[in-house]
């Protein structure tokens, strides 16, 4: 009977993929995704150019695949499969690819140059400086009065901030950074526009560490420089392309999630009554990972590609596949998180989410993104106790074409 | 119980930490694990265990309970 199983889900015709949500289910998952983890939890996938992939929907067995270094993370192996046309243009441009595309030893190797910078204490270290930056951005809003953009006014400007701060890039290129991320963000972009975003970012980055050669400061980039670039450790090209990805990484993300997990709790008032109301910094740490795992953000699914031979839960997987591990799915897998698909911020075991992936390139900015998190979200509530959206359901436009899922912009009054 | 790291293969996700700051630490220069207390007991050893099932490297090893 099993191999009658097996040979029904390897002649099924392929799906396409991302596929899409259920209309008036912005926060769940594809409902296909449901379905493949019951029936075919390593089924056939049809991607953007043609190619097909494994798409893997359990918990388990993606866990096991992003910590398993047979797989590979580097989209120049043939078979790799690419997110969109913009991202295989990108990765193919002649530039160094970033530590997000490297393969261990080498991508540890890289990515232990920035660690220091994002540790869980330096997080509780940056923790007065968000909750300045949380009252300013309140403050404003406040005098501004309803209705406003919670997107433009709080949720982009925060993390921007922060993690220009921490590498080091003045506030007034900000806009510069979050046009062009913009464009590499989305799945839609034409592929001259992404490869111009890069160059942009890339002509920018260049000049601001020739800046900071000549005159180094106490942030990431000066110290990465002296440190890393000076002895020869990593190249000054190699270090643009990967402070690229962090100032992408850094807020594409954390402003996703504000702004969506915002939205979320204003439509469970209950759920956003406890984390407004609640004194213990535990209860806001818990839900944070609630709202992480039941969001997951991050939803075209991680990418990698087999370098041998592999054997995933009896599935035989065959050097140079690719395989796509959508994480919403594997966060929503009922074996591992009781009733997945309700928002419940007391969830005991919600921090076995894997919103920030696993593996070795588990995100590298997940202690500053929960810190963030946990300190803006009961501000906000707390500071506008009757916050409310200010736009019908049917008028929100939901990232449905991007990497990284939210909103592009949610009217708040209260 | 008893635990081992890799100081190797850990990524400095500071995953360890977040549950189980009296057992683990992290270096100063690069975020590296650093092992507080290489045989925690009752409720720490619970913790221990929380952060050896989190740690997304699999840089920490429980060796017997
Ligand atoms: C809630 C916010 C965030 C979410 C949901 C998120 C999610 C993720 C995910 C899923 C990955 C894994 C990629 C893969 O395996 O292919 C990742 C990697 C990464 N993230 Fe985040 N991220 C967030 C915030 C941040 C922030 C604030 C930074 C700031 C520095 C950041 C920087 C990175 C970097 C550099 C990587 C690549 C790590 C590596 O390859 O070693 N992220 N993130």
């Amino acid at each position: 009977m099993t191999e009658t199983t097996v040979a029904a889900t390897a002649t099924e015709a392929p799906l396409d993929y991302p596929m899409p949500r259920a209309s008036g289910c912005p926060f769940d998952p594809p409902p296909q995704l449901a379905r493949l983890r019951e029936e075919a939890p390593f089924s056939r996938a049809r991607i953007w150019d043609g190619t097909t992939a494994w798409l893997v929907t359990r918990y388990e067995d993606q866990r096991a695949i992003l910590a398993d270094d047979r797989f590979s993370a580097n989209p120049l192996r043939p078979g790799f499969p690419m997110q969109s046309p913009g991202v295989a243009a990108r990765r193919t441009n002649g530039k160094r690819l970033p530590f997000i595309s490297m393969d261990d030893p080498e991508h540890n190797r890289v990515r232990r140059m920035f660690t220091s910078y994002f540790s869980v204490k330096r997080a509780r270290a940056l923790r007065p400086r968000l909750q300045e930056i949380i009252g300013d951005l309140l403050d404003g809003m406040e005098a501004a009065g309803p209705p406003v953009d919670l997107v433009s006014s709080f949720a982009l400007p925060l993390p921007s901030l922060v993690i220009a701060e921490i590498l080091g890039v003045p506030r007034e290129d900000q806009p510069l950074f979050q046009r062009e991320s913009r464009v590499l963000i989305s799945m839609n972009s034409e592929i001259d526009d992404v490869l111009r975003a890069i160059d942009s970012l890339t002509d920018y980055l260049e000049g601001l560490l020739a800046a900071k050669e000549r005159d180094p400061q106490d942030d990431l980039l000066s110290h990465v420089l002296a440190d890393h670039v000076r002895s020869g450790a990593t190249s000054r090209e190699q270090l643009v392309q990967d402070a690229i990805l962090l100032l992408i990484a850094g807020h594409e993300t954390t402003t996703n999630m504000l702004a969506l997990g915002t939205l979320a709790l204003l439509r469970n008032p209950e759920q956003l009554a406890a984390v407004r109301d609640t004194e213990d910094p535990a209860d806001i740490a818990l839900a944070v990972e609630e709202l992480l795992r039941y969001l997951t953000i991050v939803h075209t699914g991680r990418r990698r590609v087999a370098l041998t031979d592999v054997e995933v839960s009896g599935q035989l997987i065959r050097a140079g596949e690719g395989v796509i591990l959508p994480n919403d799915s594997a966060n929503r897998d009922a074996t591992v998180f009781d009733n997945p698909d309700s928002l419940d911020v007391t969830r005991q075991n919600a921090r076995h989410h894997i919103a920030f992936g696993q593996g070795t390139h588990q995100c590298l900015g997940q202690n500053l993104a929960r810190t963030e998190l946990q300190l803006a979200y009961p501000a906000l509530l707390r500071r506008f106790p009757t916050l409310r959206p200010a736009i019908e359901e049917d008028a929100i436009r939901y990232k449905h074409d991007a990497v990284v899922y939210g909103v592009y912009e949610l009217p708040v009054a209260w | 119980m008893h635990l081992e790291i890799d100081q190797e293969r850990c990524c400095a996700a500071g995953q360890c930490v977040l549950v189980a700051d009296d057992l683990f630490d992290q270096r100063d220069e690069d975020g590296v694990v650093v092992l507080l207390d290489a045989n925690p007991e009752g409720d720490a050893a619970a913790r221990a265990a929380e952060a050896a099932a989190l740690c997304p490297a699999a840089a920490i090893t429980v060796v017997g309970s």
